[in-house]
């Protein structure tokens, strides 16, 4: 038999049928929904007279317009209430599972997917969020998809994909202390850029990849798409199965027993063939810190910011420099002792349980500047109880942090959270586009620690020598 | 779904790399605005003065770009977020076509499934028109900046007697010619969905079952 990748194996495996040259018809074991537009999709096809066809396949939690003050008992504003009003109704009469507010197992939905033992090794996962590619991590291929595809698949269980390319990116060699998955992934956004990925199935590999935890393995996977990929996936390993053991929706008995056994396939053969190949040396790697607006205009907290004729064309040099005059910065200028005025710690790629430990283990006993207002917001209602029975939040509010409710917040403002006009904010978050944390808010993406680091010194710092 | 077979319109070049589709329609829009009204709110940040009026510097608010039925945009146009929102939004707008040498993967497919044709073309042959329709903006005549989109033969005429050909995959460009409902086509397959979820309950139990399922 001829080696395959292992995106290949488990693409295999959910073909329906096939439609054309590439295309399949591809069945999906988990659909996972959301506040935003979750409700309306179920009442969409509800109106055409379809059914949720596998209701017991689909899974929902309202996580982007809630609000996350403490305290908190829906959104903001009456329109947000709504909508979680609408998702509680539509899942209710179709009999989707809710994580709903209030519950110990609301959150963001690429944080408890993975926590609830619901996104598992070897599946198809959607979801109407263009971050699903974060479920990737457990060896999944997850994928994000518009709201036609979700009444697509919530009529269907399926979905007509063509079939992506593969490339093998590979983490070779060790990380240097200091330096987390968040920094080994935008070193990659740096080097192939936003759209290095487009069209392709990314498979992490190596070393570097080997020696991560499920939780920075999460942190990794999430920013596929912003090189462009829909799926990034690592290879499940010991590390995946401990992790998964005993959750709530992991299986259980036999069950799991044919399923690790199963699991245990699901590695690229050797000899599989990639249709594109990269190598990241870790050892040379340091912590990332974006300049602009995009998540490839990033470097090394120790760099300047480039040179507009650095710039490898005409059309991206206007990019850096609107991008420059939106920030507010220079071309040349240092990165490091930037003033800022906000800190963002959250969003479903760094608000799990280990980033705040990281990130509380830079604050211990410190204060946040004086100038700098700074967030927690853990990914779900379960990293928030296990961190404060650890004490973090305590470490957090003696800091000067405010410590909040489960949601995705300041990510992108879609409750009405927002980043105010002018202001800097170091973000643990993925996206940095213009207006994305609020009109005209000024966006950093860096990890936990250099965020932790940012709020203290009221400036950005490398968070190894702060 | 609207049939795409033959359009033509006013094209505008939009010169910007990694247009996101958070530049396209802020998300606090896509909780609130009906779809109808997406249009109003596309590009906002950079077509409405904060007043709400229309800022006169935005090409696709000035003559003779006003009338835009086709966007010839840059590299990886529709990238970041999977709200296809976006999509309704340059809809609204009364775009049906854009044209790139690359788009973000899940705009690119939520194109399709709203009546809308995404066409890449070589990154030169974008430029070529982009500059084409920049020089002949001056002369505010429409038929000198309307092109032909012809899903039909795929191709794209020009006024300026350069003529391209591009490709869709033939799935998506039937589904488009005849304006087909993609949850009504499949469900003429759901013997072989069956078939799988029959198949897939005793090859893979542990997918089905879980926690709030009765044993
Ligand atoms: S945290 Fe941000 S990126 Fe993640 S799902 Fe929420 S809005 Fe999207």
């Amino acid at each position: 038999m001829t080696a395959r990748t292992l995106f290949e194996k488990v693409w295999s495996q959910h073909v329906v049928e096939n439609l054309a040259l590439d295309v399949d018809l591809l069945f999906i074991d988990r659909h996972l929904m959301h506040d935003l537009g979750g409700g309306d999709a179920i009442f969409q096809i509800r109106q055409r007279g379809l059914k949720v066809r596998q209701p017991n396949l689909t899974f929902a939690t309202p996580d982007h317009v809630v609000e996350t003050a403490p305290g908190r008992t829906g959104g903001i504003a009456p329109w947000a209430d709504d909508t979680i009003a609408l998702l509680r109704k539509q899942t209710h009469e179709s009999g989707i599972h809710l994580f709903d507010l209030g519950q110990n197992s609301q959150g963001i939905i690429h944080v408890i997917g993975p926590e609830q033992g619901i996104s598992l090794p070897g599946t198809t996962i959607v979801c109407g969020d263009s971050h699903t590619c974060t479920h990737g991590a457990m060896g999944a291929i997850a994928f994000g998809i518009g709201t036609t595809e979700v009444q697509h698949v919530l009529a269907t269980q399926t979905l007509q994909q063509k079939k992506p390319k593969t490339m093998r990116v590979e983490f070779a060699g060790k990380t240097p202390p200091g330096v987390a998955a968040k920094d080994m992934i935008l070193a990659l956004i740096g080097h192939i850029g936003t759209a290095g990925g487009t069209g392709y199935a990314i498979e992490y590999c190596g070393t570097a990849i080997e020696a991560l935890d499920m939780e920075s393995r999460l942190t990794l996977c999430n920013l596929s798409i912003e090189c462009g990929a829909k799926v990034g996936m690592i290879a499940p390993d010991q590390i995946t199965i401990d992790w998964l053991k005993d959750r709530p929706f992991s299986p259980k008995g036999d069950n799991w027993q044919s399923a690790i056994q199963y699991w245990s396939t699901l590695i690229s053969d050797s000899g599989a063939v990639f249709d594109k190949s990269v190598v990241i040396d870790c050892s040379k790697l340091s912590p990332y810190i974006t300049w602009g607006t995009s998540p490839e205009q990033v470097i090394s907290v120790t760099q300047t910011i480039p040179l507009l004729e650095e710039a490898g064309s005409s059309v991206q040099k206007q990019a850096w420099q609107d991008a420059l005059d939106y920030m507010g910065l220079q071309a040349g200028q240092q990165i490091i002792g930037t003033p800022i005025q906000r800190v963002f710690i959250g969003s479903c790629t760094n608000s799990r349980l280990n980033d705040l430990r990281l990130a509380a283990a830079v604050i211990q006993g410190r204060q946040v500047a004086n100038h700098v207002t700074a967030w927690v917001v853990p990914g779900s209602m379960q990293v928030k109880h296990q961190a404060e029975s650890e004490g973090l939040d305590q470490i957090f509010k003696t800091a000067g942090f405010e410590w909040r409710e489960p949601g995705c917040s300041l990510c992108v403002g879609a409750n009405g959270e927002l980043i105010a006009p002018g202001e800097r904010c170091v973000s643990t978050s993925n996206r940095n586009f213009t207006g994305r944390q609020g009109p005209g808010a000024r966006t950093h993406l860096a990890s936990p620690e250099m965020a932790a680091a940012a709020a203290l010194a009221g400036k950005i710092v490398d968070h190894r020598n702060f | 779904m609207e049939k795409f077979e033959v359009f033509t319109a006013v094209a505008a070049p939009f010169v910007h790399a990694n247009v996101d589709t958070d530049r396209i329609i802020r998300i606090e829009r896509c909780a609130r605005v009906a779809r109808k009204d997406m249009g109003l709110w596309a590009f906002e940040a950079e077509r409405l003065m904060p007043d709400g009026t229309q800022n006169p510097d935005f090409i696709l608010n000035r003559d003779p770009f006003k009338s835009t039925g086709i966007l010839i945009a840059s590299e990886n146009f529709g990238c970041g977020s999977s709200r296809e929102m976006a999509v309704w939004a340059i809809a609204g707008m009364g775009i049906r076509c854009v044209i790139a040498p690359s788009f973000g993967e899940i705009f690119f497919g939520n194109c399709f499934q709203n009546g809308l044709l995404p066409i890449q073309l070589p990154h030169e042959d974008i430029t070529a028109i982009q500059t084409q329709l920049l020089n002949r903006a001056a002369t505010n005549d429409h038929q000198q900046i309307s092109l032909t989109v012809n899903l039909i033969q795929q191709t794209i005429v020009t006024p300026w007697r350069h003529d391209y050909s591009f490709h869709v995959d033939p799935l998506r460009r039937i589904s488009l010619l005849e304006g087909l409902d993609p949850i009504g086509l499949t469900l003429k397959s759901l013997p072989a969905i069956e078939a799988f979820e029959a198949q897939s309950k005793g090859r893979r139990p542990w997918i089905w079952t879980h926690p709030t399922l009765p044993a």
